[in-house]
């Protein structure tokens, strides 16, 4: 220890841990006195500027005041929103040209997912209990009924949809150059679509799908080569018990494998498949260039021939 | 006239949807039909004026020179979404509230319902079941659909009418995708719908189900009318007609390709053309089995030991 410091806590006169104490307290009473209407003062302004806090700033990235800036990062910075470009040509807003049913087929979607996994918390896919359990759904369930109609019409209004947005796209020749691939993803989606619709008819497991299912099915013992009543099936060994209906069905007849292979495509096998599809629809659309149009008319006499 | 039979068709919950779907469909072809017109003036004037045609701004939509070209997605097209997400909400929350979902008795293998009808969308391909065998009209039949339009890009060579509705430059293309989608997919389904009853019989709107009707129909063969009675004359006989169909029906469409869609033609690869051939006739056939099996009673026209068209 050096020599000036040896002395280090006698050199004042000495002073007892009480009088330190209220000598402390009186000190940060005294602060407070000062600071905390200073610090409430600083805070009430704070709050009147919500957007600038620590919180808000954290979530949203950008300022909001209205500049085309702000406006093109409010789409950019979204993650939900960024599918979109920041601008767009004036004359594809309008609804007479795209009819909108590719975004309203992606709404029912969600909405079906939505209403799907609410139904799926009151529904055992099994064939002692998924018809009472229908039952039950529209009689106990609180607001059982208007989700299980929820469920229903929205799936028919997708179907109807997607055969629009198809007629749409058909129509404006949007599938031409350089949207080809796009359209066999749409027609992949406007399959798994219909694949969806099916599957979830089965499960209520009433006489109206038992028999829509039987002869939806019994088409498939006609498969060509892989169905036991198909041309050549018989010759490759094909039975009722081994061909692609039984595949189908988990069994020869439409039964509880039935039902339960039934759920699981509808509930998680289409589903993730189709989220996938929907994923490279999306992102195609924008890496083909946007939506097609509305595009300036081309005259016959303007095609450049291409050379072969 | 039996009203409440065709009440009860008409009001069946899960028929709404195709009712829904006639003056939705009509309104989205009168609409298409409007902006396709509009485009086709606008054409036919350019085309007949070189020097208008270098400066015109060619939209048939309201234009003044000086507005931007693009527009914001953030208000102007995301308002229009979230206008379409609520009205679509409400369309669907009023219809759920109003029509219940079907729901019979439990299931019954001991107990046969009749008509046995497949989910509205699937109702064209159970009406091909009355004209072919299950193996065309529930296996080949959707597999046939889904290449089809699959392969429609890479077969349709015209490049015009690209990003805008038109009539005039597609009259081809939009001619026959009209035909293959309200002809043969939506009317089929109308059919099998509204006019299929017991027995997937032909009951007109109207008319009583009778579950109890005969029908005495004597369905031929083809080549039974020839008189042919062998196997082999039959397997024979019928893949000459099937093959005598492609050949003449494919003379036919070519010279009417050939002369009506010179350019594309032109344009078009043997594959490509080949390919187009195959889908067309191939849809072309469907009514004409129809027409064969309604108007002349004929079953089948190929007949072999493994399947029968």
């Amino acid at each position: 220890m050096s020599e000036e410091n040896k002395d280090n806590g006698k050199n004042g006169k000495s002073v007892g841990l009480v009088t330190r104490l209220i000598e402390g307290i009186k000190d940060v009473l005294e602060s407070l006195k000062t600071d905390l209407p200073a610090k409430a003062k600083e805070q009430v302004e704070l709050l009147k500027r919500p957007t600038k806090t620590q919180v808000f700033t954290s979530i949203f990235r950008h300022k909001h005041d209205d500049t085309p800036r702000n406006r093109a990062l409010g789409v950019l910075s979204n993650v939900f929103l960024h599918l979109h470009p920041a601008k767009i040509n004036r004359d594809a807003v309008r609804y007479s040209y795209t009819w909108g049913m590719g975004g309203i087929t992606f709404y029912l979607f969600i909405v079906l997912t939505l209403t799907g996994v609410l139904l799926m918390f009151y529904y055992h896919p099994s064939k002692v209990q998924a018809f009472r359990d229908v039952l039950y759904l529209e009689h106990d369930v609180p607001f059982g009924k208007l989700l299980r109609n929820m469920h229903r019409w929205a799936a028919h209004l997708m179907v109807i949809a997607v055969e629009l947005h198809m007629f749409r796209v058909f129509l404006t020749g949007s599938y031409k150059k350089p949207r080809e691939f796009n359209w066999n993803v749409g027609v992949i989606l406007l399959v798994l679509t219909l694949l969806l619709s099916f599957t979830g008819y089965l499960l209520p497991d009433d006489q109206l799908v038992f028999w829509a299912v039987t002869v939806g099915t019994n088409m498939a013992r006609a498969t060509p080569l892989l169905g036991h009543e198909g041309p050549f099936g018989a010759q490759l060994g094909m039975t009722p018990y081994n061909d692609v209906r039984f595949g189908l069905l988990g069994g020869s007849i439409v039964d509880a494998n039935a039902l339960l292979r039934s759920y699981i495509w509808h509930c998680i096998g289409i589903p993730i498949i189709a989220s996938i599809f929907m994923i490279l629809h999306f992102w195609r659309v924008r890496k083909d260039g946007g939506i097609s149009g509305p595009a300036a008319v081309v005259l016959d006499s303007e095609v450049k021939e291409a050379k072969k | 006239m039996d009203w409440k039979q065709l009440w009860e068709i008409l009001s069946a919950a899960d028929n709404v949807p195709i009712i829904a779907m006639i003056p939705l469909l009509a309104f989205y072809m009168y609409l298409a039909w409007k902006q396709a017109h509009a485009n086709d003036l606008i054409i036919a004037e350019l085309e007949g004026n070189a020097a208008l045609a270098k400066t015109h701004h060619r939209k048939a939509w309201p234009f003044k020179p000086g507005w931007a070209k693009e527009v914001h997605v953030w208000p102007f097209l995301l308002r229009v979404e979230f206008l379409a997400a609520i009205i679509v909400t409400i369309i669907l929350m009023i219809w759920s509230i109003t029509l219940n979902a079907p729901l019979e008795e439990p299931a019954n293998p001991n107990l046969t319902m009749n008509p046995a009808k497949a989910p509205w969308y699937f109702l064209g391909l159970q009406e091909m079941l009355v004209y072919f065998d299950p193996w065309i009209a529930g296996v080949v039949m959707p597999t046939l659909i889904i290449i089809g339009l699959m392969v429609i890009p890479y077969i349709d060579t015209n490049p015009l009418g690209a990003g805008y509705y038109t009539w005039k430059q597609r009259k081809f293309a939009i001619g026959t995708f009209l035909f293959g989608f309200i002809i043969l997919w939506v009317s089929m389904i109308f059919i099998g719908t509204f006019i299929r009853g017991p027995g997937w019989q032909w009951f007109w709107p109207g008319q009583t189900w009778d579950h109890n009707r005969l029908i005495y129909e004597v369905n031929r063969d083809l080549p039974d009318l020839f008189g042919i009675t062998s196997n082999w004359g039959k397997g024979i006989f019928g893949a000459a007609v099937v093959g005598g169909f492609f050949a003449i029906g494919g003379m036919l469409v070519h010279a009417f390709f050939r002369r009506h869609n010179a350019k594309d033609y032109k344009r078009m690869s043997l594959l490509q053309y080949s390919i187009m051939m195959t889908f067309l006739l191939t849809m072309l056939a469907l009514p004409i089995k129809m027409l064969l099996r309604l108007l002349f009673h004929i079953k089948y026209v190929w007949i072999t030991p493994w399947f029968n068209v």
